[in-house]
């Protein structure tokens, strides 16, 4: 006590004791092992399960070894092409479902509760029920599509290799549309009435008004849909592992980045787990999903202005 | 917008325009309401249909004649679900109820004090905003293994504390700087401990804490990956780990399959019912951003 007092100021311990908790679960269960992880990549181990140095070989193997290396760029290349599609078809009617939402009007609550249904709900229950729905022995897709004349066009789309990624990426955008919707909402409804008014009144018309108005306004919450989409994408596992199991099928069409990285950690039928390749694997997930980061940070939020509404 | 803008010369055409200028957008946000519904009701329905009406009619709804609980029956017979419900039920509250007081007190403490580092702090706790903890896991398991955690509840409360941490504590303390400092400077005066000041905060941010509580609550309880990779024994198994073997073994039974999505799907609708206005004011507000 009295070495406490001689000092200046008592040490604030209050602070520490605040802190401490947060500080040490996130730093034990989750800086350190991801830079574990990390770490890891550089290594290889022997069969007795010593570490040992490798520098890039792993990374080398898997770029260029033929049993990694088709995985690798096949999974990297499907996921672009999941992003792609949330971006082209999720992002958009998010923003129209949530244009319209913002024109207020009778039943907006309604149809802002049904629209978010979707997404609240587990990846594993939305897969396991659009491959009922899309499946041709259950017949519901078929029989919806033969009411409307179109019958002939109907195809097991999940079990081709050329539609597969696209129906679950489109099954992905079904469900988690009301993201994008309810973000875009909440800014859409910031806006302030007196500046649609102010155009209105100088005789702009809805479209042109939405577009060279309100667009530009909404453009950070464009920014922070686009990184939520990019990071959830390339991380993404559940819904192909549920609806396409972790070998990703048809003949691997469905890999993305997250099932390839499950199966080269645990391993599938013929192949044993590897954990420093899976190591690896997360790796390049994670350089990718920084990569992303800072472009949004960099390039992205300075050159966007932020309008105080 | 369009019903409180200055009345014009209601002409015809000008009523008919606006007549379907306000149907469109109903017409669009209905029809994809249906769309959105639709196989969450096709699924509901047919669990409560004996096989074959489930195949000859599967657009009806069940009658006396197609009533059947045959999948129901099965599913509480041959899966743990009640297990694994409570599994998840204790992991969703415990690391929720960590991740709010753990957060609030670490936000507290970035908000309240001046301190060297306070800004890096607060830099290094919001890394985990944007990178996924799925990208440790290779880490996180070997660590699992290390602590004997592998296989146990504790182990999944911990993994999900460490990733709801960084948004909980970033907007808090957003919010937890809000609380005017006259009112915890007069509690000092008064004689109370920094603690005591905190207990005084903490009911201040109570729509903070809904909020985030909310959308914590749900990724956890929907989580496959963890559970997948650190608990699945069937001791541990929660609800959708559970729901997820489960349909894997059963695949082909159908009254089965769609009575175990069902019992999966109605607690969290029922959750998301009654708690959407809350949730989506707290968007709109501006609570989450």
């Amino acid at each position: 006590m009295s070495q406490a007092i001689r000092r200046k100021k008592v040490f604030p311990w209050h602070i520490v004791v605040f802190l401490a908790p947060a500080v040490i679960i996130y730093s034990v269960f989750m800086v350190f092992p991801l830079l574990n992880s990390l770490r890891l990549s550089f290594f290889g181990f022997t069969p007795d399960n010593k570490e040992f140095f490798v520098g890039f070989q792993n990374y080398v193997k898997l770029f260029t070894d033929s049993t990694y290396a088709p995985r690798f760029w096949g999974a990297l290349k499907n996921n672009f092409v999941f992003f792609a599609i949330h971006m082209l078809v999720q992002n958009p009617i998010g923003l129209l479902l949530a244009a319209l939402l913002a024109g207020g009007g009778r039943g907006r609550n309604f149809y802002r509760t049904i629209l978010f249904m979707p997404t609240v709900l587990s990846v594993v229950i939305i897969g396991f029920i659009w491959q009922l729905i899309l499946n041709p022995l259950w017949g519901v897709t078929e029989g919806l599509m033969k009411m409307v004349g179109l019958g002939s066009l109907f195809k097991p789309w999940l079990g081709l290799p050329e539609s597969a990624l696209i129906a679950v990426s489109l099954i992905s955008v079904w469900q988690f549309v009301g993201i994008p919707m309810i973000l875009f909402y909440a800014a859409l409804i910031g806006i302030p009435e007196e500046l649609i008014e102010a155009a209105t009144v100088d005789g702009a018309s809805r479209w042109h008004s939405f577009w060279h108005i309100k667009f530009p306004l909404i453009l950070p919450t464009v920014g922070i849909v686009a990184i939520l989409t990019f990071v959830g994408n390339f991380n993404a596992f559940d819904l192909i592992y549920t609806m396409k199991g972790a070998n990703a099928g048809p003949e691997f069409s469905t890999d993305i980045m997250g099932t390839l990285f499950y199966r080269t950690f645990f391993g599938q039928q013929l192949q044993l787990g590897n954990p420093a390749m899976g190591a690896t694997v997360a790796a390049m997930m994670f350089l990718i999903i920084l990569t992303g980061v800072l472009i949004y940070m960099f390039l992205w939020q300075r050159r966007v202005t932020t309008y105080e509404l | 917008m369009s019903d409180s803008s200055p009345v014009r010369t209601a002409t015809f055409t000008y009523r008919l325009r606006r007549f379907f200028g306000s149907l469109a957008p109903h017409l669009v946000l209905a029809g994809y309401s249906v769309f959105a519904l639709f196989p969450i009701f096709m699924i509901l329905i047919n669990s409560f249909k004996t096989r074959k009406a489930i195949f000859g009619a599967p657009f009806e709804l069940p009658n006396a004649q197609t009533f059947s609980l045959i999948g129901y029956e099965t599913v509480t017979k041959r899966a743990n679900f009640a297990q694994y419900f409570i599994n998840s039920t204790i992991v969703t509250i415990g690391a929720l109820l960590l991740i709010l007081l753990i957060g609030a007190m670490a936000a507290y403490a970035l908000s309240e004090y001046r301190f060297p580092g306070n800004a890096l702090l607060g830099l290094y706790l919001s890394i985990g905003i944007m990178i996924p903890i799925r990208l440790g896991t290779v880490g996180i398991l070997r660590l699992m293994v290390g602590l004997n955690l592998v296989n146990t509840l504790a182990g999944l409360i911990l993994v999900y504390i460490a990733q709801g941490l960084p948004l909980t504590i970033f907007i808090l303390s957003q919010f937890m700087r809000q609380v005017p400092r006259e009112l915890k400077d007069a509690a000092r005066i008064d004689g109370a401990s920094e603690y005591r000041i905190f207990m005084l905060v903490l009911p201040l941010v109570r729509p903070a804490l809904g909020a985030i509580g909310i959308f914590t609550m749900i990724p956890i309880w929907n989580d496959l990956w963890f559970p997948l990779i650190i608990s699945p024994s069937a001791k541990t198994a929660t609800i959708t780990l559970g729901v997820q073997q489960f349909l894997g073994q059963f695949v082909s039974d159908w009254n089965a399959v769609l009575s175990s999505l069902t019992l999966a799907m109605v607690p969290i609708l029922i959750f998301y019912i009654v708690f959407s206005g809350q949730m989506i004011r707290s968007i709109t507000a501006g609570a989450i951003k």
